[in-house]
């Protein structure tokens, strides 16, 4: 328990680096460490999918990772996905547009899932967003307005992409 | 008139934070010396607590302390948490929830201390360190057999397990069987799971030594009835605990009650002098937090021969856990809600509420009114089928004429007065879902996919929910020295769009946007009362004390420049936070006004205004309000593995007027979403000695976004007659009629095989082996 490692990483393209016990999670260590506290714990135990960050780009449970895996990688949390500070992301405005949220509590890991989806899938239909979002619990909002907001995002991005 | 906000489907403004990660969640509330709970929970579903000993988890370093009846009982005035006892003098002292069990554990889960440390990860480590003697103790578990005389009891002071019986009736119900020319039975097993909201429940509390006072950050649905109880738990006053809520992560009924935990933390926040922080994981919330469970109905509906309702009886077993926590409300409106948009000239329903060994079963999102619509639905379908008639058709005669409007339901109300449908046109619904679903083409699809050897059903299910609840909510718009509008209410968001919905009434009379408009809910130190977010009533209660404070502002800040500027108030009007002169450029801006009204030297006041720009109005409803809709589903069953798949979900939904369309219908989708999950996954099992068996996701299915279809909503406005804005309650109008579709869906698709199906949830494995039987049956 007492057992502490240094640990160096990118978090949100900043150089991070801290001392934890061997046992700490990542979701803890950026959330009470780092004091980004956009990633949520919903379950702890990896189904909810509330606290997905991207570890070098591809979308993990921050609950299933321990702070020293993520020595030497680099971390994209909620707070990193639009540089301003404002929801200004295409994802987060296709959000906020269709109504993609309620409570707000699950929104961060299904942003970051759909961060690395729409990167590899740049032009899925209703169904592929479901499924690829089958793996993030939401309470609130029956899914209808994420789906339509990750529709929506992922036509503003090839429109981006494609200027 | 024309409004500029009202009915308008703004986009919300609490999103921006939400979207960024900037918003403050309980677990994210952060207080010098703060301090990390975790509670020691009884492993066994009834024991004796026979000796405690704390000592190797107080030696492992980080730990402050650990707490036990004995310490936590110092501080507190009561062993009880308080607690509505409405209607229960004749419960047994047993059945009220107790802050902790000082010999006696009665369900898994139970806390029986609390850790206190630097971390949460040394409080958990302390926590398998307290060492505790337990005697197990024989367990009730099936509220069947624990009804039974010689049964174990739940608790061993306790008389028995019912803990009280009680009949809804009206009319001569026996007198209408005997004359009836058909009589059908249903037998049914429902069960409800948890609420599961995404964030789980928390609490931080910090107590100044000093004034004796408490503040407490909490993820409540209720913060006034929070307040209410920790101040009497520690007898103190109003003033000496003030709640906060921060953004609340989702509640379903999950956090609409004073729980132990919440009393525990508290008290050791006082014990030690240092702020003390809890927050739930989800194998916690599968144990500790409430459910709505098991209940086994025995119906019997009598008709004419064209199947017209002449009566309906039965009896409801309710397991209403270990200890009761919110009264009788889930089985009361189990007893009251059968009828629902449907004419039933003669009723009685006899309830027995028996205690178990498992957490108290309180209202989850539609609250009791989701069972009673099944109840309702599965005997139509049940008539129907002995009738041969089309379900339809049966339903559209049995229910109550658009003419008949304004109704008076035979059934009383929980409060005993008169039940009154105000407004709506229930076959109107009933007939638009129809045409919206294809109904009158169904059986056209269904013979093409049987072609394919694909099996396709299609299910009805009208609903009624009441909503709107009173007594009163409040609301207070005030208006600063700065010019900025801020609007306090009672009410309590925590995910619906509460703040964007009130702001868009609040700006539609003061000539400012909704973004003009901070709407602040959750803290009892700047509203002093209020009931809170449940039962589909804030946008009916808060919602209309929101556009009379708002008017009194307006009026207000008319009168006062009309003074100022020597003008007749007919000659002034409200526009971009300023009160002018029309058609000129004279003008008043309402921080001026404000000031004027806070004392500011220089300006004379009209001798009959109050001081200040502000108005606080606690707008009483005269009556509880309904929702009523008509859900359509077309479902296909693979009848190999039992699968099910919702092909089509159409919705037409009557909530009055609508302030938002948009966040409205998320209210159906959501709503909606889980009343699918109680129709198809959502199980929360205890085995024959109570202890549970499903304590994380993998067990426990909620739905996810292959699961849900797209809904497709349309909204009837049939205004309320009730309250000025016309509004009737939207939150659990989703939930109530999914399970009855989406069933009544699964039944019709298996109507060759002769499956019926009395129950919820049904799993695949449970409807192959139902298609199984009923193969062998024939």
């Amino acid at each position: 328990m007492t057992d502490r490692r240094r640990i160096a990483l990118t978090v949100n393209g900043l150089q991070r680096d801290g001392e934890v016990e061997g046992r700490l999670l990542l979701a803890d260590f950026l959330r009470h460490h780092l004091g980004l506290t956009g990633t949520h714990l919903g379950c702890e135990h990896g189904v909810c999918g509330a606290c997905t960050v991207l570890v070098d780009g591809q979308a993990t449970r921050s609950c299933l990772m321990l702070a020293v895996q993520a020595n030497g990688r680099s971390i994209t949390t909620v707070e990193g996905l639009a540089p301003d500070g404002e929801a200004s992301h295409p994802l987060q405005a296709a959000f906020h547009e269709r109504h993609g949220l309620q409570c707000g509590f699950c929104t961060p890991g299904f942003l970051m899932t759909l961060v690395e989806f729409l990167e590899e899938n740049p032009e899925p239909d209703e169904a592929a967003v479901r499924e690829a979002l089958s793996g993030n619990l939401c309470r609130c909002t029956g899914y209808q307005g994420i789906v339509d907001a990750a529709l929506q995002a992922s036509a503003s991005l090839r429109e981006t992409s494609g200027q | 008139m024309e409004h500029r906000y009202i009915g308008k489907p703004l986009l919300r403004l609490e999103d921006r934070a939400l979207l960024t990660g900037t918003a403050q969640f309980i677990d994210d509330i952060k207080l010098p010396g703060l301090l990390e709970a975790a509670f020691v929970r009884s492993p066994h579903p009834h024991a004796l607590i026979r000796a405690v000993d704390f000592s190797p988890a107080l030696a492992l370093p980080g730990v402050h302390a650990v707490f036990g009846y004995d310490d936590l009982r110092r501080v507190l005035t009561s062993d009880m948490i308080p607690t509505d006892k409405t209607g229960g003098d004749r419960f047994p002292a047993t059945t009220w929830p107790v802050v902790v069990p000082k010999d006696e554990t009665c369900f898994a889960g139970e806390p029986i201390a609390i850790v206190v440390a630097e971390s949460r990860y040394i409080a958990e480590d302390a926590v398998s360190l307290v060492e505790i003697d337990y005697e197990p103790l024989p367990a009730a578990s099936d509220c069947r057999q624990a009804a039974a005389a010689d049964a174990p009891k739940a608790h061993r002071a306790a008389p028995g397990n019912v803990v009280t019986e009680f009949s809804t009736a009206y009319g001569d119900v026996d007198s209408a069987f005997v004359a009836a020319e058909h009589v059908f039975s249903v037998a049914l097993k429902q069960h409800r799971g948890g609420a599961h909201s995404i964030e789980g429940r928390g609490i931080v509390a910090s107590y100044n030594g000093a004034s004796g006072e408490f503040t407490v950050w909490s993820a409540t649905q209720a913060p006034h009835k929070m307040r209410n109880g920790l101040m009497e738990l520690f007898g103190l006053d109003e003033d000496g605990v003030r709640i906060i809520v921060p953004d609340v992560g989702g509640a379903f009924g999950g956090k609409n009650v004073v729980y132990p935990e919440d009393a525990i933390v508290t008290a050791a926040a006082r014990l030690l002098g240092q702020p003390v922080k809890w927050v739930e994981d989800r194998r916690e919330h599968f144990l500790a937090a409430i459910q709505e469970r098991d209940q086994y109905w025995d119906l019997e509906i009598a008709t004419d021969g064209e199947g017209r309702i002449a009566g309906i009886r039965g009896k409801i077993i309710h397991d209403q856990g270990a200890y009761t926590m919110l009264g009788l409300h889930t089985s009361h409106n189990c007893s009251i809600g059968i009828p629902g948009p449907y004419v039933v000239p003669h009723y009685r329903i006899d309830v027995a509420v028996v205690e178990t060994n498992k957490v108290g079963a309180i209202p989850v999102r539609g609250a009791g009114y989701p069972e009673a619509n099944f109840a309702m639905e599965r005997m139509l379908d049940a008539v129907a089928r002995g009738l041969k008639l089309d379900r339809a058709v049966l339903r559209q005669r049995n229910l109550i004429p658009a003419e008949q409007m304004p109704y008076e339901h035979p059934m009383k109300t929980r409060e005993g007065t008169p039940t009154i449908y105000d407004s709506g046109d229930f076959p109107r619904c009933q007939a638009q879902a129809l045409a919206g679903a294809d109904y009158e083409t169904f059986n056209e699809r269904r013979v093409r996919a049987r072609e394919q050897g694909r099996y396709l059903g299609i299910g009805i299910a009208n609903m009624m929910k009441v909503t709107g609840r009173g007594p009163f909510e409040s609301a207070t718009v005030r208006v600063g020295r700065s010019g900025r509008i801020t609007a306090f209410t009672g009410a309590m968001a925590m995910g619906q769009g509460t703040g964007t919905t009130l702001a868009q009434i609040c700006a539609e009379h003061l000539g400012v946007s909704p973004e003009d408009v901070t709407v602040v809910t959750g803290d009892t130190s700047v509203t002093l009362h209020g009931l809170g977010g449940y039962g589909s009533r804030q946008t009916v209660t808060a919602g209309n004390s929101m556009d009379q404070a708002a008017r009194e502002v307006r009026e207000k800040a008319i009168k006062v420049a009309a003074h100022s500027l020597e003008v007749a108030e007919q000659d002034l009007e409200l526009a971009d936070g300023e009160v002018r002169v029309r058609g000129s450029d004279v003008a008043m801006p309402l921080s001026a006004i404000a000031k004027a009204l806070s004392g500011a030297k220089g300006y004379s006041l009209p001798k009959d205004v109050t001081p200040w720009l502000q108005a606080n109005v606690n707008f009483r409803p005269p009556d509880v309000t309904y929702a009523n809709g008509c859900h359509v589903v077309e479902a296909e069953v693979d009848i190999g593995t039992g699968g099910v798949k919702i092909l089509r979900y159409v919705i037409v939904n009557d909530s009055g007027k609508l302030i938002n369309p948009l966040l409205a219908e998320g209210q159906i989708h959501g709503g909606t979403a889980h009343g699918i999950g109680n129709a198809l996954f959502e199980w929360m099992g205890y085995d024959e000695n109570a202890q549970p068996v499903v304590t994380n996701f993998a067990e426990y299915l909620l739905p996810t976004a292959t699961e849900v279809p797209r809904f497709e909503v349309t909204h009837l406005e049939h205004e309320s007659t009730l309250n000025p804005l016309g509004l009737r309650g939207i939150g659990e109008a989703g939930t109530v009629p999914a399970a009855a579709a989406v069933i009544s869906a699964v039944e019709n698709a298996l109507e060759s095989f002769g499956v019926q199906i009395c129950e919820a949830p049904i799993s695949p494995k449970r409807l192959v082996e139902l298609i199984l039987q009923a193969k062998q049956a024939h």
